[in-house]
């Protein structure tokens, strides 16, 4: 048993903990303000990241998370690959910036959708695309089965109509991941994705967001009417499968939840690290003295590192999972469920520890505790993934534990 | 080469053999696997040590290491056996051995047959402990805890003396007090006390003096909530001594100690002791010497124990709660279709994961050879707090029928209180 991240990561650790200090730090605040702003910074560096990745088989971003990567490797034994270094990667960048981060080219969700469930054909042509995700629409969220954008088969195309709401870097993206219904009357099973390329006619970017935090990522709302999208786009299996349609899609979360956990262990371990930096004349830190005998502030700091310890080993053990081909959707949710809800207390308590400087705009303290609220609310709210939890440990359906 | 390893084994095979119940509990197949496997590993180790030349190499980490949370297959069986030991013979003892505050004899006896003992002694004085054994120790107390947590503590009472004395006694040392630990009869009683009567203890700083004079020390002071205290045939005493804390082995009948019961809150099985110690004489020998003594990782071994025990029984009680969710109907149906019922289960579930995984990192790191304090002080630091937490949702998950013995819920919540707040006792 080894609980330790292998050497073999640390190249791509310090990586791109570079880029997070160096890069993403020195514009942070700049695009917090310049909200809908592109962040052209972004450009290069995506150059640079997409270079590397292809002369390197663990690549940093989301596309590396997929459970294809594993079924790669044939050799027996343990295996840490692609989930658990672009969880890696992830974390560290996030210690940069999550908003940078999620608006970076080619590393959105999308890509981890079209990762998971493309098909041969479908991996080749979208290959080097960026691609958003779109699942959300302004009547539900959560509740992702009861979606009401259609998509009806006409010939070579389907025709899609609807309306789609927080879509992240919808606007910037090359094109878009959509969930619609092929029959609304069979549920779940006739969900499927497709993707949308900009410039499709009948697409058209409505709205972006002005937001809490994360402003350099963009949020759009799109509307679909009546949007032909070629049918080989459509990802996955075109036949309606009651068994298990709803399911493939569902997997994709498998391997994304555990990114959007990381990227909140990467803004706590940000909140973390400048708070005890802060506090480094005031307090030893050296874990000596019995927890109820420290200073409160100290104490705090110990509970929330050992908080944020926690959910770090949550995620990497999720990520572990897939990577070893283990099926890891309550493990998955479990780190998400943890990791969102200690970033958001770790990042919000930092500013309290600091005080009026936490509180400040001098700081990056007072944005990550805004930046990190969003990490508990998408890819699935705090109470999804406990719903998710529940009903692996008790054994209920979704009518049953609704 | 220790070429005794096997017949060590099979030493303790033989007296499973002859002992009856492990066939009454369908307990025989899984152990006579492990003990198989198991001197097989220690066999493997013993030869790679030998290779390597002596005994005293100092491990090295290996860097290349993947992360790798998969049990090894000798680590694996252990679990299964003791799981089914939990479950078989701790779980239906626990509700009496709480109520007489006491283990049953036949109890003491079947633990003798497992030989839990030998994980603590090294290859050359009789036992099976190989180089890397804080993990396998957790792993042992987590499947045990499972079945009883105060069973579990006190039964890991020998063991973790045993594990004392190999980390922290000389060479010596380790020649007079471990061969005892795997002989012919029971292993000896040994009762580790470290926890005194004071609000807000700090166990570095030890109000039980150790005062050297020439061949002996005077041994001062007064130790509470001692595991096993009032059985043991001897205790190893946490006191100041002229240069720091240090771990004394005290026979229990030495001029000046006396022993009273204590009970506590819960541990009840554990039978705690007050002890009071008013110039006991202990030989200058008596004082665990060896050269890398640290009683800092002294002290972190121990937290380790509790954590391990607290994960165990939150276990037990994340089962238990599943099932009897699933199974009490209020306002039409099983309580387990509410959220307000189902959140509390799914974040126990959520904890008790979160438990595991630092208790687990701060073990590797220890049996590497790697800085482990920090990693100990946070695992205790949640494990305390979390633990405690599972234990009053479960009481509250069933409701009045929590509250009362029908059930174990409410011995959970006493014992799990205990994890905050005990230092020493075990040893991982
Ligand atoms: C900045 C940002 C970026 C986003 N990016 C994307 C994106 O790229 N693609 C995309 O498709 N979506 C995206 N989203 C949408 C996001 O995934 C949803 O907002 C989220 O899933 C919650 O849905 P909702 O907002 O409709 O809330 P609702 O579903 O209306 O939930 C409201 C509240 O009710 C709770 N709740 C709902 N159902 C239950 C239940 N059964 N039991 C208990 N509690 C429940 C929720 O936890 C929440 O607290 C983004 C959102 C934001 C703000």
């Amino acid at each position: 048993m080894n609980l330790e991240t292998p050497k073999k990561f640390a190249g791509l650790k310090h990586q791109a903990h570079q880029v997070a200090a160096n890069y993403f730090r020195p514009i942070s605040r700049k695009y917090d303000k310049a909200e809908h702003a592109y962040p052209k910074e972004l450009d290069l560096l995506a150059a640079l990241l997409d270079g590397m990745n292809a002369g390197s088989p663990d690549a940093i971003g989301a596309t590396s998370a997929s459970k294809r990567g594993a079924a790669k490797s044939l050799e027996e034994g343990v295996k840490n690959g692609g989930n658990l270094s672009a969880l890696l990667g992830v974390m560290e960048l996030c210690w940069g910036d999550v908003g940078l981060l999620l608006a970076m080219p080619r590393q959105g969700l999308g890509n981890a959708a079209i990762a998971a469930v493309a098909n041969d054909e479908q991996l080749q042509r979208f290959s080097g695309t960026w691609a958003a995700m779109a699942i959300t629409e302004p009547g539900t969220g959560s509740d992702s089965a009861a979606i009401r954008t259609t998509a009806r088969k006409d010939g070579d195309h389907y025709v899609l109509n609807g309306e789609k709401i927080f879509v992240t870097s919808g606007e910037r993206a090359d094109s878009v991941v959509v969930w619609a219904t092929l029959d609304k009357a069979l549920g779940r099973a006739a969900i499927k994705s497709f993707v949308v390329e900009h410039g499709t006619p009948g697409m058209s970017v409505t709205r972006l967001e002005k937001k809490l935090g994360i402003k350099a990522s963009d949020t759009a709302s799109i509307s679909f009417s009546d949007c032909r999208v070629p049918a080989a786009n459509l990802l996955g299996n075109p036949e309606v499968d009651v068994q298990k349609g709803f399911a493939g899609v569902m997997e994709t979360f498998d391997n994304t939840r555990p990114l959007v956990a990381g990227m909140a262990i990467g803004v706590a371990k940000a909140s973390l690290d400048r708070t005890r930096e802060l506090l480094k004349d005031t307090f030893r830190f050296d874990y000596a003295k019995p927890l109820l005998a420290v200073n409160h502030a100290e104490a705090t700091l110990y509970r929330l590192e050992a908080e944020w310890e926690a959910a770090r080993l949550l995620t990497l053990k999720a990520a572990w999972m897939a990577d070893n081909k283990q099926p890891n959707s309550k493990e998955a949710s479990i780190a998400k469920a943890k990791a969102g809800r200690v970033a958001n207390e770790v990042t919000l308590k930092c500013v309290e520890l600091a005080g009026a400087l936490g509180y400040g705009e001098d700081e990056l303290l007072e944005k990550w505790a805004r930046d990190s609220k969003i990490l508990d609310i998408f890819e699935g709210t705090q109470q999804i993934q406990l719903l998710i939890v529940a009903r692996r440990l008790l054994g209920k359906s979704s009518s049953e534990l609704k | 080469m220790n070429a005794d390893v096997q017949g060590r084994a099979l030493a303790i095979l033989n007296r499973m053999a002859q002992a009856d119940w492990p066939d009454r509990l369908n307990l025989r197949k899984p152990f006579e696997k492990l003990i198989y496997t198991g001197s097989r590993a220690s066999f493997r180790l013993a030869a790679d040590r030998a290779q390597k030349g002596g005994l005293r190499t100092p491990r090295k980490p290996d860097p290349d290491a993947l992360f790798d949370l998969f049990l090894s297959d000798e680590q694996q069986m252990l679990v299964d056996m003791l799981a089914s030991f939990a479950s078989e013979v701790l779980r239906p003892a626990a509700h009496d051995a709480d109520a007489n505050a006491a283990i049953p004899a036949e109890l003491l006896n079947q633990a003798q047959d497992l030989g839990l003992t030998f994980y603590g002694v090294n290859e050359v004085h009789g036992g099976m402990a190989g180089e890397r054994t804080t993990v396998s120790n957790a792993l042992m107390a987590e499947a045990l805890a499972k079945g009883d947590m105060s069973l579990a503590a006190g039964l890991l009472v020998p063991l973790s003396a045993a594990n004392c004395i190999r980390r922290w006694g000389s060479a010596e040392q380790q020649q007079r007090w471990l061969p005892a630990f795997v002989g012919e009869s029971s292993a000896p009683v040994m009762a580790i006390a470290v926890n005194e009567p004071d609000a807000l203890f700090d166990p570095l700083k030890l109000a039980t003096k150790a005062k050297r004079r020439g061949k002996h020390y005077h041994l001062s002071g007064e130790k509470c909530l001692v595991l096993r205290g009032l059985d043991a045939s001897h205790l190893i005493i946490a006191a100041q001594a002229e240069n720091g804390p240090a771990l004394f082995i005290v026979e229990a009948g030495s001029k000046g100690l006396q022993r009273l019961p204590e009970p506590g809150m819960g541990l009840k099985a554990g039978a705690t002791a007050r002890v009071k110690l008013k110039g006991v004489k202990v030989a200058a020998d008596q004082r665990l010497n060896a050269e890398h003594f640290n009683y800092q990782s002294f002290l972190d071994h121990a937290a380790l124990a509790w954590c391990a025990l607290a994960i165990g029984t939150g276990q037990a009680a994340l089962e238990y709660v599943t099932t009897y969710c699933n199974e009490r109907v209020a306002f039409g149906e099983p309580i387990s279709h509410r959220q307000g019922v189902a959140f509390m289960v799914a974040d126990i579930a959520i904890e008790l994961d979160a438990m595991r995984m630092l208790t687990w990192r701060a073990c590797a790191r220890a049996e590497q050879g790697l800085p482990f304090h920090r990693e100990a002080y946070l695992a205790r630091l949640l494990c305390a707090e979390k633990a405690m937490k599972i234990g009053t949702d479960a009481v509250q998950l069933l409701g009045g029928h929590g509250f009362t013995k029908e059930h174990p819920a409410e011995r959970w919540y006493r014992d799990l209180r205990a994890v905050a707040i005990m230092a020493g006792g075990l040893q991982l």
